[in-house]
């Protein structure tokens, strides 16, 4: 568990850097029914949230949840609470590359074909290694 | 009309018939895209935490260079990025100030930042394009699929209703072509978690396809070359996916329409 001990800290600092107060979530649960990728989660998106209220970021850091968002922005155009929750997942993500020291994918995880390759857009790699590397 | 050009990574490699259509139907309609000198990738996603510094330097640099000219992009993320970059740099004086100073550039968020689209819709006008319109697209049953990054966050993009989008239908409609509503048209495509997660990207492209083949439509159009990639990569029949850009040019009678893979 790496964010237990310093709980406050790593609090404080998604709040500065994502501009968003988990508190201020009241746990309606409208972000995870227009979530399109709820099937693939193991935490839903306002659990994500509640786990950072109650202090559980052992937990989040060991969650599919925040790799498995991609930052649709659908969760944060629809809550009542004018929540960014796509922000949110976006901290938990650089807390744990960053703390971990360690990225989430390598040009050698890539299981692609070289006629894959050439087609997946160029667009697409960026995106995941700016996501899943630091 | 002129306008600076921001291409991008994507539409000059596996998206150049994006660029090469969209010039076409740009220098036929007047409206010049000049394209910048030396640019470079935008990034594709933007950072979404405020201490992410390195990763706007990038897209400040390419606001910087088009010196105040309206920028216009082709591609959904890149739009996406710059757009949003660019309020970050007016909104936020102490980010403005270490990005600005790191890049040597003055750059305090000047110049208007448009998709393409929006040139047609704001500065060309849909009713003046229709007249511009020699093969209309008569008959053709085709869908909008606009997806997450023109749309989201509305506040910043500024594109259109991020619910109820209309944008790419009245441009369907000034082509002649018959506008299929379809369910999905605002939902993710599923995006780079074709890289990591392809599973969940194939079953979210799956949903957009067929419900816009049960809707009847016989076509789809995008203006982002990873939603493009994702919609052609599902399981079960496929449908045609177009950019927007492609049947553009055809109904300008400027391009012939390049036959695109299914499945
Ligand atoms: S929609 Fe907003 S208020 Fe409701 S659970 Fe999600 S984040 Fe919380
Ligand atoms: S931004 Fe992430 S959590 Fe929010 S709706 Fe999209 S995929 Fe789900």
């Amino acid at each position: 568990m790496i964010f237990s001990e310093s709980y406050h800290r790593f609090i404080d600092e998604l709040k500065k850097n994502t501009g968003q107060d988990p508190n201020q979530c009241y746990q309606c649960a409208k972000c995870s029914a227009g979530c399109p990728v709820v099937a693939a989660m193991d935490l839903l998106p306002h659990q994500v949230i509640r786990y950072l209220q109650l202090g559980l970021l052992g937990e989040l850091e060991e969650s599919r949840t925040p790799w498995i968002c991609a930052s649709c922005f659908t969760c944060a155009a629809r809550c009542p609470r004018d929540l960014d929750l796509a922000r949110l997942m976006e901290g938990v993500r650089l807390a744990v590359l960053r703390l971990r020291e360690g990225n989430r994918l390598s040009p050698a995880d890539l299981e692609l074909t070289p006629e894959q390759l050439e087609k997946l857009p160029a667009q697409a790699l960026v995106s995941s290694f700016r996501k899943y590397a630091k | 009309m002129h306008y600076r050009y921001f291409p991008g990574c994507t539409l000059k490699t596996q998206a150049k018939e994006m660029e090469d259509t969209a010039l076409a139907a740009a220098s036929a309609l007047g409206i010049e895209l000049q394209e910048l000198p030396e640019w470079q990738c935008c990034g594709a996603v933007f950072p979404l935490s405020d201490d992410e510094l390195i990763t706007l330097l990038s897209p400040v640099r390419t606001l910087a260079a088009a010196g105040g000219e309206p920028l216009v992009s082709l591609c959904a993320a890149c739009h996406h990025v710059l757009k949003r970059a660019q309020e970050v740099i007016k909104r936020n004086p102490d980010t403005r100030e270490k990005v600005t100073d790191f890049l040597e550039v003055d750059y305090a968020g000047e110049g208007r930042v448009l998709h393409f689209l929006e040139v047609l819709r704001d500065d060309l006008g849909f009713d003046r394009l229709k007249e511009q319109v020699s093969h209309p697209l008569a008959g053709r049953k085709i869908a909008a699929y606009y997806g997450c990054l023109l749309l989201r966050p509305a506040k910043e993009m500024q594109f259109d209703d991020p619910e109820n989008p209309t944008i790419m239908e009245d441009l369907l409609r000034s082509l002649g072509a018959e506008v299929v509503s379809t369910a999905y048209r605002t939902e993710c495509c599923g995006a780079y978690l074709s890289v990591t997660e392809e599973k969940v990207a194939t079953a979210t492209a799956e949903k957009i396809v067929h419900s816009a083949r049960r809707a009847g439509a016989e076509a789809l159009i995008t203006a982002c070359p990873l939603c493009r990639y994702n919609l052609e990569n599902i399981g079960g029949p496929a449908l045609p996916v177009y950019y927007f850009s492609e049947l553009l040019a055809e109904a300008l009678g400027v391009a012939a329409l390049k036959e695109v893979a299914r499945g």
